[in-house]
């Protein structure tokens, strides 16, 4: 072990970094608090018995009082491995998810390029067929590594937001564009409704881009044969509120509070079988939060959704 | 002509996994949710079932129960066909008296068929 190692055993600052956690969440850290409260208030009991050695009961108080102070320091050490251990278990469990979302367009890809390279008498369109399911089997990985690759940076706090002025209006216009081809392909149709004269709003528009993206994309998917999309930009105060609302499949009552969560799928989706990760969602809340806007929706079972978001006009 | 009925809910996998079967000159039944499911097995009593787990409406452990407790359905081989893979998934499909149990991502196409003759020749 060199030095540099074993220096680095002593830096709490940096395991409870590490660990992501705060200082009085840290075991190192509380350990050497209740080990420094434990010198100190011996060193100090010690005095006060001797000054008192005529009335041991002020005495035999303080050291109560002094194991109380301790046992609830220890507590505390207790609790944070019991946090740290949590944490662990719950990345276990995202491991678990995260395999098994990749497996089915693995065991797609390879049926089907088992199908192209083994069977020699394939007509041309049912190559092109297996062709197109390798493709698509590729873009839904492609997808769910990226909306990981996103996680892990948000986790870490390490996602850079890089604000500036830009208009959420023409943004929109832009994402609902790019929907177009999915939407028609859905017969869904969208249609953007905003107020005249809209302030210019600051964030970062790469990131609001995804939420856009993440929001027009669900309410298209989980919209029905003949299915409308409304996107409405208004002021409200110091922010523009963006809402898009469909007349989709909508969420359960009992469901909707589990909305945001990672990996969240809800019954009505998987009824409809409409494929996804599980993770826009969460995406899209971090991105707002840390745009410092705000991001909700209201929903009825079987009627639709409306998801909104605000973000602010003045720079913060 | 032997008939097997495919349960799953995944287009990819429906349509390679049928096309082959279709080719060993099987009639293929495709069911994409747990309901369907089941009806299909009631009305036309196939040979042998390919069952994922995780469906809409009614998953597998659902269906795989429901088909052994009907005297009609209940002699029927089931072959479990899923990307899940815990050891208590496995013991609970076997138990409730699923043939096999394989993970689609292990196998490629041709084993499976090999796996389907096996069980069909029992």
């Amino acid at each position: 072990m060199s030095l540099r190692n074993i220096l680095n055993q002593f830096n709490i600052a940096k395991q409870c970094r590490q660990y992501n956690l705060s200082l009085w969440q840290c075991p190192g850290f509380l350990t050497i608090v209740m080990g420094v409260t434990t010198l100190i208030v011996m060193s100090g009991t010690y005095l006060i018995a001797n000054h008192y050695a005529e009335e041991p009961e002020v005495a035999a108080l303080i050291v109560i009082i002094v194991t109380a102070i301790i046992f609830v320091i220890g507590y505390l050490i207790v609790n944070s491995f019991n946090y740290l251990a949590e944490a662990n278990r719950m990345k276990s469990e995202f491991v678990g998810i995260v395999s098994h979302q990749l497996r089915t367009p693995l065991s797609a890809l390879k049926w089907a390029l088992g199908l192209l390279i083994k069977e020699e008498a394939l007509s041309e369109e049912q190559r092109k067929e297996y062709l197109e399911i390798v493709k698509s089997s590729n873009n839904r990985m492609i997808k769910l590594v990226n909306d990981l690759l996103d996680i892990s940076r948000i986790e870490r706090g390490k996602i850079d937001i890089k604000p500036q002025k830009f208009s959420l209006a023409k943004l929109a216009q832009e994402s609902v564009s790019d929907l177009e081809l999915a939407a028609r392909k859905n017969n869904v149709k969208i249609e953007l409704k905003n107020d005249e004269n809209l302030p210019d709003v600051w964030a970062d528009p790469s990131r609001i881009r995804l939420v856009l993206q993440n929001l027009l994309d669900n309410a298209v998917k989980y919209s029905n044969d003949n299915g409308r999309v409304e996107v409405k930009i208004g002021r409200e105060g110091d922010n523009l509120r963006c809402e898009i609302i469909d007349n989709g499949v909508g969420i359960s009552v009992s469901q909707q509070s589990q909305v945001f969560q990672k990996f969240f799928r809800s019954d009505n989706i998987k009824k409809n079988q409409v494929e996804g990760t599980g993770l826009g969602l969460f995406i899209v809340k971090a991105i707002i939060e840390m745009s410092k806007g705000k991001v909700d929706f209201e929903s009825k079972e079987g009627k639709g959704s409306n998801f909104w978001f605000t973000i602010p006009i003045i720079k913060f | 002509m032997t008939k097997i009925l495919f349960i799953e809910d995944e287009p990819t996998l429906q349509k390679t996994l049928s096309d082959v079967l279709k080719k060993e000159n099987y009639e293929v039944l495709v069911s994409s949710d747990g309901e369907s499911g089941l009806k299909t097995a009631q009305a036309e009593k196939p040979d042998l079932i390919l069952l994922d787990l995780i469906l809409p409406k009614k998953d597998g452990f659902a269906v795989l129960q429901d088909l052994k407790k009907d005297e009609t359905l209940k002699s029927i081989p089931v072959i479990v066909l899923t990307n899940l893979e815990g050891t208590t998934d496995v013991e609970k499909v076997l138990e409730l008296g699923a043939t096999t149990y394989l993970v689609k991502a292990n196998y490629d196409l041709q084993e499976i068929i090999f796996k389907i003759k096996q069980t069909l020749e029992k």
